[in-house]
């Protein structure tokens, strides 16, 4: 089950490791994506740190990292087609996959009701 | 402050547009994608909303030596029916705005400019008008202003057009009636494309803009943001207030020398221009060709850690793919084919300086 942060980040927990990227309405909202500026496997990120930068054609947007823990892997279908983000922000777009170091921050974050609401809230 | 919004907002929402701030103005800067809006000018033809300029009218007997002593171009050289682009510069060779020069006689010249300027440059030409038999006036509220670009623009405007658009050179304009609308009618425009702008009463904006999405839908035309207009002038190479020249920058450091009339005995801002034209400049704007990433405003330009300079306007060009950016570079280092590195998020990535435009058009002439 996903989970959102306040940011605009997902999260969808596998076992040890979490997968993340942005969520639907942030793609949106940034328009056409020219560039993702992947972060490097094997460091390690802090809840709320920034994790990379997704840049669309008007500017540059920093991604914070939704948990803390160590990236074990970057999705590199990204580095030729960062319109993957726009195709599938919450699918095949996903930017990283990290290595779980504290449970407890997921249950921190928003599931789907109070992130849609949070959407509907800034509108 | 509340912002300004065009006589066609409405009709902006009601075709879905991201609407947001700019310069003053609450403005469309996409429908669908910036980058497909883009692909509609350079292939077919797109229409944009830019009522927001600004539009000041210069008539008297003293119209033509006043607007020459303000601009750095010349409206004297000019015929009647012909524009001319130019920047307004300070007395100290820095600049006010950039603008368009409309020649329609001897004694009226209607200059167009800067949405986020207009006040301004009101201001800054009353100042300067001493002495000069002119009256000056802001009309902008009264004119809605449509751009439509594309290599089909002139095919497509024929069919609702009272005058004959094939008689417009590049940089001229004639009045007349489109779609019944007496207008101003210009072959000029901001995308590197051929096109027309179209000046209008702003009560007449809904029908315009509707009849020309209208006839325009079955050659691919599209309603285009600011978004796309600014990419395509950006690969085009076409200066951005307030990103590439402003008032710390001269018209020649920019690359605008063809903008500028030394021949004229005087005006605003020529003893420091003929200064740096003898010389030497210091710093020349530049294109860059970036290796990785997206170099954005204000970014800084270094070789071997010295820092020589910053970018003014960047991003990837949707027509060419590259990731490109203009930017000022200290002269000694500005020759094409130097490799540079621009920071970009903490790092420095590779860029080399390349020739501009990033990209020719279907428009007429390159100026």
């Amino acid at each position: 089950m996903k989970k959102y942060t306040k940011t605009h980040e997902w999260v969808e927990v596998n076992e040890k490791s979490a997968t993340v990227g942005i969520s639907e309405h942030a793609q949106d909202e940034l328009g056409d994506i020219v560039y993702v500026d992947l972060p490097e496997v094997g460091k390690e990120v802090k809840a709320g740190e920034v994790l990379c930068s997704v840049e669309s054609v008007k500017s540059a947007s920093d991604i914070y990292a939704p948990i803390s823990g160590k990236i074990i892997e970057v999705n590199k279908v990204l580095e030729d087609a960062p319109e993957t983000v726009n195709k599938s922000a919450e699918g095949d777009g996903w930017i990283a996959k990290i290595e779980i170091s504290d449970p407890s921050e997921i249950d921190k974050l928003l599931d789907k009701t109070e992130y849609d609401k949070l959407v509907e809230e800034e509108k | 402050m509340e912002l300004k919004k065009t006589p066609l907002y409405d009709e902006h929402k009601r075709l879905g547009a991201k609407l947001v701030e700019f310069g003053g103005w609450k403005m469309p800067v996409q429908y669908s994608s910036i980058i497909e809006e883009h692909k509609t000018v350079r292939e077919n033809a797109g229409l944009f909303d830019v009522s927001h300029m600004g539009e000041i009218l210069i008539e008297g007997a003293d119209a033509l030596n006043f607007v020459d002593h303000i601009i750095t171009n010349s409206v004297s050289k000019l015929k009647n029916g012909q524009i001319c682009y130019t920047p307004m510069c300070y007395t100290n060779g820095t600049i006010v705005d950039d603008l368009l020069a409309y020649r329609f006689s001897d004694v009226k010249v209607l200059l167009v400019v800067n949405a986020s300027n207009t006040d301004k440059d009101y201001k800054w030409i009353n100042d300067q008008s001493k002495g000069f038999r002119v009256s000056i006036s802001n009309k902008s509220p009264k004119y809605a202003q449509l751009a439509l670009q594309g290599p089909k623009a002139e095919e497509i405007l024929t069919k609702i057009s009272g005058v004959n658009l094939s008689e417009i050179e590049f940089y001229h304009f004639t009045t007349g009636r489109i779609n019944g609308i007496e207008s101003i009618v210009s072959r000029t425009g901001y995308t590197g494309e051929d096109g027309f702008e179209l000046y209008f009463d702003a009560e007449s904006a809904i029908p315009m803009w509707r009849r020309i999405l209208d006839i325009g839908s079955s050659y691919g035309v599209k309603p285009c943001g600011l978004g796309a207009r600014d990419t395509l002038r950006f690969e085009a190479c076409y200066m951005l207030y307030g990103n590439d020249i402003d008032d710390t920058t001269t018209p020649l450091e920019a690359g605008l020398k063809w903008a500028v009339d030394f021949d004229k005995a005087e005006f605003n801002g020529k003893e420091v221009l003929v200064e740096q034209k003898e010389k030497g400049l210091k710093r020349r704007l530049r294109g860059l060709e970036v290796s990785k990433g997206v170099a954005r405003h204000g970014y800084k330009i270094f070789t071997e850690n010295k820092e020589i300079g910053y970018v003014t306007s960047g991003t990837k060009s949707p027509t060419t793919g590259r990731s490109l950016a203009l930017g000022y570079i200290n002269i000694e280092h500005s020759k094409y084919g130097t490799e540079v590195e621009i920071e970009i998020h903490g790092r420095r990535i590779p860029a080399k300086i390349v020739k501009t435009p990033f990209y020719r058009g279907s428009v007429r002439s390159g100026k």
